[in-house]
């Protein structure tokens, strides 16, 4: 059973216990533990059930490669499924759960598929729900949804705050163990900006757990003495808790801060996610030791044999009393000295090399234990712990020499560098048969803007996994024991019978076996990519970090090619997983996208408004009163706008200013229309085109002076419409004199729109606003009401109109006062709805309605609005392609239906016969539909073929539920024909 | 536009924040005047000697007399000055450049104000916008994205950033500095 | 996410702040021109394996299009330069032929 040893452990505080919850029971572990080790502490191994076959699971692993321990962590609105255990450092009331069994984690109905093993083999899923569809959809997507994932997703919104950060530095080092120190103490000695991060809370790697010497001082000292010196220097910043997940394209680097997750509640953020620049970066990120390939060895008790050691000599916690240790390797005999050193009892080592005498061995040796060299694990017996191994030799097909009990097996097979981060942006591994391991290849790096190398690898990573060679990598004095070669061991035993192979898990995480593998190869699985997806080996929230090399070598070894032809699957960011919470940021709630108001955003809030978004503005739907549903109050404003006067905030609308000798002659590119012949004073409405010949953007153009045009854009486009004039004037007719300026914000615009709106104005008084001193399309600047104030004299709606713009800090100030003086003329304000729907009673267009970037202004009856006098402008050309001049292109029509009511929006008029698809032909489309409270009758408009010649004629609509509805083709402008009442 | 003040109010009306571990403000009423023209023409720095000032070089903001003028891009500058005579400034300057080709525009209202006091006031910023703050000098402009909105901002005191946005986006950019000045979020 | 220097700033920016403008040096084809000339204005794109030449806005800056040649396999930089320069500039060619001897030139 796993203890809590009684003296020791170099992390622990055991002044400071601290309490904590799993699976509903309180336990006690001390400061500085990782809910792993206090776990392990408490005596328990058994702490999840793995995801397909739900076997008991225990601890693996020390640290972020643990594959098993994934627990619900926290609980409410602070639970987070799927959180290792290794890599969570306990906390004060700490909340834990195991996850993936029902009803409990000890009685476990889905280990039936255990059982079942051979119903389940790779590609299982892919064969079976391929059956048919039917199958899929009533039988099987139900149970697999029941089944999917491990940990349960939380259902209330994340208390927490999570930030990004930006951060710039010539060097960041990914790693704070020996190689990493060494790295940016050599950086920041050259007086470069260094961030050193290191993803656990504590410095310094596996050194001061695996013993040796650097500069005549014992790892943990000269780890304590260079974070001095480093923390010395103002242009290093060192930071723990920091993950980097991920290396980018021009040193773009991903760095992960787990700020507060060890002090929930503390006000601070929980993640912060840094974006980094860095010129280059030091990839310390060390290896990862490898599982071997046995049956039975994913029964709790079954561990690495370097997280056997890290839990005795960081933890004081010893996974069990009696230890056998199964290696391929010298470093494994660390462990049994550990273990001994803590007082606990080492059964065996059995080596499978065919010798073992290296000084570590010896070392062991001569403290009493028996080394078994040739020799390794048939099978290990126990079912939630271990109880005994099988043994047999190496060169066996797992024939039984002898059986000895023990409750621990650490095992070793050998060192992966964890190149990850090296690979992330390009960089290549090459495979080093004689350590048999991947290692960076230093010729091919991820390379920078300037082909400069932005990734290099240092220490274990770099394939240095000793003391002596990091040392000698880094050109210090330093070093550990001498290790013999370690002897590449991928099955064990090497001719293991297929029933062994049956239960000798590759990936503990995705429960896949080396039968599953071997399997994929017979079935023609020849790419490590597509066996990966096949069998799902390496996939998850471990993404293969223990299980990669073993399952390639597998896949060769069945493919029976050398592991290089077989290739290394592609490593992604993050390295481990990151939260969404990071991701966000600070986007979230208010501030999730900016939101656009303009000044008058405040009084239609207090009014009772109800928002239409309009790109990131919000603008006013309409204004329901008490008992009004939106209905109601859209008809209510418009029935006054038309019998008294209206109020619309009209400030989004966008407004560039563009001016220069050559203005007139730019605008007349940039608009169908003619523009430069615009006389000064006076207004006109103008149409723009890509160049591509699509209608993209409306609005009123205004002549300011001699060389100063002012344009209205439609609300969302004020921005792009800018851009797009700025392109065409900085890449294409960059030697015309011309500037423009985007002032949509500089001016609030309020339009005063009704037969009373002119008696409005002139109660405010200032100006004069008569049909003769400011006609129909025109402006004019002045004093109104104590406002400085520019009014055009355009309308949208039909009726007598007066657009004034303010200075927009005034805006709410005028806006005010109109709604103030205008009681006394029934002046309500009215919002986009009633502005639609007027437009559409005159048969207005309105780009996005009547425009989706595949219509030409010749379609929607525009072509009054295109010049024929102008040699070019943008989309002339188009205009004339085949398609474009095509007579039976759909064109713009009113609609009305028989019965009175409203066409559904976007319904199809459908013609006689079908296409080659077999689909009923269409010959038009609704693209604007309403309800006409003035007219008291559904109107709309539609693009119809040949629409314009078939005035009269009924067309079908089919709408949902088999109703079709007819309609006739009417002229589009329903309200006001003779156009009198605006002009007034 | 006339001289009039009617009832102006800046985007936020001054709001200030002093509850975080920098101080985040909204300065209020500013002058701003937006000019584009050949920014190496006589007529234009002698126009900017009139108002106390210089033509900038490239990204620098100069500051003099409580105006300033900043390098916008490269035909580009935006004079900073009193809200009220904004207008006056705005004249004076076309009158100076109506021989030239150059756009002056009163952009007062377009815009809004902040500024970021405090020894931390490096790290508020530093989560919002892409810059590398160790490396911007005092004097220098620098337009950039504070998050999902356009910012231009410099260094307006020893231990104050001035950040310029869009009037319309005034109230998320205030949400941002709000957060991300938050006690507890300092960047150790 | 890559980073480019706007040659009017001289500052260093990230992609973020930059508004992509897709293939440069296109020539505009308006009224009078063949289908063909059109077409290859409007629709046709080089997307090469190698180097390419691109419009890029400095649009959370100063607002001004510049351009930038840029291998698309490697994302080394050669350069960025002004959006008025109707061809590469003959010593940006230069570095380019000097680093891809391959290189079958920008048109």
């Amino acid at each position: 059973m796993s203890q809590r040893l009684a003296k020791g452990g170099r992390l622990i505080d055991r002044t400071k216990p601290l309490t904590f919850t799993f699976n509903s029971t309180r336990y006690t572990g001390f400061a500085g533990d990782t809910l792993a080790s206090a776990l392990l502490g408490t005596g328990k191994s058994l702490l999840g059930r793995s995801f397909k076959y739900h076997r008991p699971r225990g601890l693996v692993a020390s640290g972020v490669e643990e594959p098993n321990v994934l627990v619900n962590l926290g609980e409410g609105d602070r639970l987070e499924p799927d959180q290792r255990a290794t890599t969570t450092e306990l906390f004060d009331g700490a909340v834990a759960a195991s996850q993936n069994h029902w009803p409990s984690l000890a009685f476990d109905v889905g280990a039936i598929n255990d059982y079942a093993y051979r119903m389940f083999p790779a590609g299982f899923y892919y064969k079976t729900f391929m059956v048919s569809t039917w199958a899929w959809h009533k039988i099987f997507e139900p149970i697999v949804r029941q089944a999917a994932g491990l940990g349960a997703a939380p259902r209330r919104a994340d208390p927490d705050r999570y930030e990004q950060a930006y951060a710039y530095c010539d060097v960041l080092v990914a790693g704070g163990g020996v190689a990493g120190l060494m790295a940016a103490l050599k950086a920041a000695k050259e007086g470069k900006r260094v961030i050193l991060a290191e993803q656990t809370a504590h410095w310094g790697g596996r050194a001061p757990v695996d013993g040796g010497e650097i500069e005549g001082m014992a790892p943990e000292a000269w780890v304590k003495k260079t974070l001095e010196v480093l923390g010395a220097m103002d242009n290093v910043r060192l930071m723990t808790r920091t993950m980097v997940a991920g290396v980018h394209d021009h040193g773009y680097v991903i760095v992960y801060e787990r700020v507060a997750d060890h002090t929930p509640g503390d006000d601070r953020p929980r993640h912060r996610l840094w974006r980094v620049r860095a010129g280059v970066t030091k990839v310390a990120t060390g290896a990862i030791e490898r599982p071997l390939a046995f049956a039975g060895n994913d029964i709790p008790g079954v561990m690495l044999a370097s997280a056997v050691r890290d839990y005795i000599v960081n933890w004081a916690v010893s996974p069990g009393e009696e230890i056998i240790v199964v290696t391929n390797n010298d470093d494994a005999y660390r462990t049994a000295l550990a273990a001994l050193k803590a007082g606990l009892k080492v059964i065996a080592v059995l080596d499978a090399r065919p010798t073992a005498n290296g000084p570590l061995a010896e070392a062991v040796k001569a403290k009493g234990v028996r080394v078994m060299p040739g020799h390794a694990v048939s099978k290990v017996r126990g079912k939630s712990k271990v109880v005994a191994v099988e043994i047999c030799k190496q060169e066996s097909a797992g024939e039984v020499v002898e059986v000895l009990g023990c409750d621990v097996v650490a095992m070793s097979g050998g060192w992966s560098p964890v190149v990850h981060l090296y690979s992330h942006a390009g960089g290549k591994v090459l495979w080093d048969e004689a350590a048999a391991m991947f290692r960076p290849d230093p010729a091919r790096p991820p390379t920078g803007d300037k082909a400069q190398p932005i990734a290099e690898v240092v220490g274990a990573a770099n394939g240095a996994l000793t003391l002596t060679a990091l040392c000698a990598e880094a050109g210090l004095a330093g070093g550990a024991e001498a290790e013999a070669p370690l002897a590449p061991v991928w099955v064990m035993p090497a001719k293991a019978k297929d029933k062994l192979k049956f239960k000798a898990f590759l990936d503990f995480q995705n429960d896949v076996k080396v039968s599953d593998v071997q399997l994929a190869a017979r079935e023609g699985y020849a790419s490590v990519e597509h066996t990966k997806r096949y069998t799902t080996l390496g996939m998850a929230t471990d993404q293969g970090k223990l299980s990669n090399i073993n399952g390639l070598a597998v896949l060769s070894e069945a493919l029976g090619q050398p592991i290089p032809q077989t290739g290394t699957t592609t490593f992604r960011p993050p390295y481990t997983p990151i939260s969404f919470g990071a991701i966000t940021g600070e986007a979230r709630g208010e501030i999730f996208q900016p939101l656009r108001k303009t000044p008058m955003h405040g009084w239609h809030e207090t009014h009772g408004v109800h928002w239409e978004p309009v790109g990131l503005w919000r603008r006013p739907y309409t204004y329901p009163r008490a008992g009004e549903g939106h209905r109601d109050s859209v008809n209510r404003e418009i029935v006054n706008t038309r019998t008294n006067v209206g109020l619309l905030d009209a400030s989004t609308l966008g407004k560039i200013v563009v001016n220069g000798p050559d203005a007139g002659k730019f605008l007349d590119m940039m608009y169908t229309n003619m523009m430069s012949t615009l006389p000064v004073g006076k207004c006109r409405y103008g149409l723009m085109c890509s160049d591509n010949g699509f209608l993209i953007d409306d609005g009123v153009v205004v002549r300011l002076s001699e060389d100063t045009w002012l344009c209205h854009t439609t609300s969302g486009g004020a921005d792009h419409i800018h851009a797009h004039m700025e392109d065409w004037l900085q890449c294409e007719w960059w030697d015309w004199k011309v500037y423009t300026a985007n002032l949509t914000e500089e001016y609030a615009q309020i339009a005063v729109v009704g037969p009373k709106a002119r008696m409005l104005l002139e109660k405010l008084g200032g100006m004069d606003v008569s049909k003769e001193a400011l006609p129909f399309m025109t402006f004019k600047e002045g004093e109104l009401g104590g406002f400085p104030v520019r009014i055009y004299r355009i309308s949208f709606s039909g009726e007598l109109s007066y657009e004034i713009a303010v200075p927009a800090n005034m805006g709410l100030a005028l806006w005010e006062k109109l709604n103030e003086a205008g009681a006394a003329f029934s002046a309500m304000p009215y919002g986009t709805e009633a502005l639609h729907v007027m437009r559409a009673e005159k048969g207005f267009i309105m780009i996005g309605d009547e425009t989706d970037g595949t219509v030409i202004p010749q379609d929607l009856g525009l072509g009054w609005a295109i010049s024929k006098k102008k040699e070019d402008y943008l989309g002339k050309r188009a205009q004339a392609r085949v398609h474009m001049t095509d007579p039976d292109r759909w064109t713009l029509v009113g609609l009305e239906t028989l019965d009175g009511s409203v066409l559904p929006d976007g319904v199809y008029a459908v013609d006689e016969g079908v296409n080659e698809n077999n689909q009923r032909k269409v010959q038009g489309r609704v693209t604007s539909t309403y309800y006409s409270p003035v007219l008291n009758k559904g109107i709309a408009m539609g693009l119809v073929k040949h629409g314009p010649s078939r005035m009269g004629e009924v067309l079908d609509f089919p709408a949902d539920n088999g109703v079709v509805i007819k309609a006739r083709i009417c002229d589009p402008v329903f309200y006001d024909k003779a156009g009198e009442k605006a002009d007034v | 536009m006339s001289e009039m003040m009617t009832g102006a109010v800046s985007p936020l009306n001054g709001k200030t924040i002093a509850t975080g571990f920098a101080t985040v403000a909204e300065v209020g009423l500013k002058g701003m005047v937006s000019l584009r023209a050949d920014l190496g023409s006589k007529a234009l720095a002698k126009a900017l000697k009139a108002l106390g000032l210089k033509t900038p070089a490239p990204r620098e903001i100069v500051t003099e007399g409580g105006r300033s003028v900043a390098w916008m891009s490269p035909d580009e500058l935006l004079v900073l000055c009193g809200y009220a005579e904004a207008a006056g400034v705005a004249t004076d300057l076309e009158k100076a450049l109506a021989k030239e080709h150059a756009l002056v525009a009163n952009v007062s209202d377009a815009r809004a104000m902040f500024t970021v006091a405090g020894a931390r006031a490096d790290e508020v910023l530093m989560k919002l916008c892409p810059v590398d703050f160790a490396a911007l000098k005092p004097g220098e402009m620098r337009r950039t994205r504070s998050a999902q909105v356009a910012a231009a901002l410099w260094r307006s005191g020893p231990e104050e950033l001035s950040l310029i946005c869009f009037r319309s986006v005034a109230g998320y950019v205030m949400g941002l500095l709000e957060v991300s000045s938050r006690k507890g979020g300092e960047i150790s | 996410m890559l980073t480019l220097t706007c040659p009017y700033c001289g500052v260093t920016v990230e992609e973020t702040e930059l508004y992509p403008g897709g293939e440069a040096h296109l020539k505009r084809f308006g009224p009078g021109s063949t289908d063909a000339e059109f077409e290859s204005y409007m629709f046709a794109r080089k997307n090469p394996k190698g180097v390419h030449f691109e419009r890029w806005r400095h649009a959370y800056g100063c607002g001004k299009w510049f351009l930038a040649a840029r291998d698309t396999v490697t994302w080394e930089v050669f350069g960025t330069y002004s959006a008025q320069t109707p061809e590469p500039p003959a010593a940006l060619v230069a570095t380019i032929k000097q680093k891809r001897p391959g290189w079958e030139g920008w048109k």
